[in-house]
């Protein structure tokens, strides 16, 4: 990314934060900065950045907006208050918290939270969320438009008690780049906005444990996928592709968030990120304790799956098989592809090889992910020779 | 996640409609198109031609063989779909019960998650 747009990335957030706190309105100052920035765009690189990119690009936003509220005969009472500020100045706060409290909230639904939360705080543009998302820019836009007219801003302050509201938008972002494997580096920007964040509440032990959790995952995104696109098991990567810088860094704010009075669900999953990064053997047993731990703080079904494989690396499949069966009731969990993978794992540990194939052939027609599908039919063909057959069930179409 | 809304139609079926709650279909596919449009849910959506019109290709031996007429002989036909982008496999259901077809007997509307797509609606996916 070139530097002047590092800049204004870094800066846009902080005006329309500004914006916002002083008019009141999101829709109206986030289509004011974007005019703002696109003038930014066509002026910075010829005639040079300005001295204070900041007060230049509040100054450009809030004419933008003033004229806008003008225009806008319905509004007369605002046009009253906007002449009455008509010279803001440049604040000294940093707005960008607030505004990325602004854009997770609660009245939108996922999708729409992590748009606006990648346009307004994040500095894309449409056209870059679109393309990370894989939807046509028209339809992106009208996510977005209608996401903003819904929220209004009343008070504008950090709201601590809708921290997590955010740190899951956050998560959801980096965890549609995590799938996906070339496109707008989403993973990335949950990365940068989460350090943002970070260096807002450095304290908070779940903010950084969601920080630390990204960047040990990231760290092995090399080795990850083969250059075929198909997957590598964690137990199967090459260590030595992993981005050591990244994993030391990851460690570091692991150890840091643990340390925390209180341990939350992003802290522990840092925790055992953590130690399946460490070098020599796996420390199964402390990643199932710190599973153990996750199961009670944050009851979930497939905190519950994974606890079972490191059950199973501990005492042996058949205890592992023996935690899935408690699952087997749970309703979120029938007939999940998961549930079934990691069940045919287990049996093909323990010699049932004909059960295992055939619940491996059934994990895969259970997955939408054409990568996890071609992995899992990889699994049943090692177990049932003769059944190398290309194009069978695979992924996408033949030959692509 | 992007879902596949394909509608099954019945051109019997479709005929003995009255004039009216054939205007009612359509009233029915326009509302939602226009709410999902909104929505930035819609991503493509698609009528076809008569099943009559179709026409289906065979290649033997490097020579192509085109007949005319469906491949299947059934009652019903692939006469259109939906393409969503949606937050949940529930929504897409709740939008599928939304399209006026699901209301008429005879007529069948399907739901299937989109596994891997590529050009310029998607951009390359492998979901």
């Amino acid at each position: 990314m070139p530097p002047i747009e590092d800049l204004w990335r870094e800066v846009a957030p902080q005006v329309l934060g500004a914006l916002v706190r002083r008019y009141g309105q999101f829709d109206g100052a986030e289509d004011a900065v974007q005019e703002a920035v696109l003038a930014a765009t066509a002026q910075w690189p010829s005639e040079g950045v300005p001295a204070n990119p900041r007060a230049w690009l509040m100054t450009v936003a809030s004419r933008r907006l003033i004229d806008q509220m003008r225009s806008d005969h319905a509004r007369r009472e605002r046009e009253e208050a906007a002449s009455r500020v008509a010279a803001p100045d440049v604040p000294d706060t940093d707005d960008t918290l607030e505004l990325l409290f602004l854009c997770c909230h609660p009245a939108l639904t996922p999708p729409s939270q992590m748009a606006l939360t990648l346009r307004a705080a994040g500095g894309l543009t449409t056209a870059e969320i679109a393309r990370a998302f894989l939807v046509p820019e028209a339809t992106m836009a009208a996510r977005i438009s209608r996401a903003k007219q819904k929220i209004r801003p009343g008070t504008f302050l950090v709201d601590v008690t809708r921290l997590p509201v955010v740190l899951h938008v956050l998560y959801l972002i980096f965890n549609e780049g995590y799938t996906a494997v070339d496109r707008v580096d989403l993973a990335r920007e949950a990365i940068r906005l989460t350090r943002l964040v970070h260096a807002q509440l450095p304290e908070d032990g779940e903010v950084t444990g969601l920080l630390a959790l990204m960047l040990l995952t990231h760290a092995r995104r090399p080795a990850r996928v083969t250059a075929g696109g198909d997957l590598v098991p964690l137990d199967e990567q090459d260590r030595a592709r992993w981005d050591r810088t990244m994993i030391a860094e990851g460690m570091e704010l692991a150890k840091l968030s643990a340390g925390a009075a209180a341990l939350g669900p992003y802290q522990l999953q840092a925790a055992i990120a953590a130690t399946h990064a460490s070098d020599g053997a796996t420390d199964w047993r402390q990643i199932h304790g710190l599973y153990l731990i996750l199961e009670r703080v944050a009851p979930n079904p497939m905190v519950r799956l994974n606890r079972a494989v490191a059950l199973a690396e501990l005492d042996g499949p058949a205890a592992g098989l023996g935690l899935l069966a408690t699952l087997d009731d749970d309703p979120r969990m029938a007939g999940h592809h998961r549930l079934l993978s990691v069940r045919a794992h287990l049996l093909e540990r323990a010699g049932e090889t004909a059960e295992a194939a055939a619940l491996y052939r059934q994990a895969a027609k259970g997955t939408a992910n054409a990568a996890e599908r071609r992995y899992l039919e990889s699994r049943f063909r090692r177990l049932v020779p003769g059944t190398n057959r290309e194009g069978d069930g695979g992924g996408s179409h033949a030959g692509t | 996640m992007k879902f596949l809304i394909s509608l099954h139609i019945n051109p019997a079926v479709l005929e003995s409609l009255t004039e009216e709650e054939q205007a009612a279909i359509g009233a029915g596919h326009q509302a939602l198109l226009a709410e999902t449009k909104e929505s930035g849910e819609l991503l493509s959506t698609m009528a076809l031609t008569d099943p009559s019109q179709a026409a289906v290709v065979s290649v033997s031996d490097g020579r192509t063989v085109a007949t005319d007429g469906p491949f299947a002989e059934a009652k019903e036909f692939l006469g259109g779909f939906y393409l969503f982008d949606v937050e949940s496999r529930e929504r897409a259901i709740e939008l599928a019960a939304r399209i006026p077809d699901a209301a008429i007997d005879g007529l069948g509307v399907e739901v299937r998650q989109v596994m891997f797509a590529d050009g310029p609606l998607t951009g390359p996916l492998e979901a």
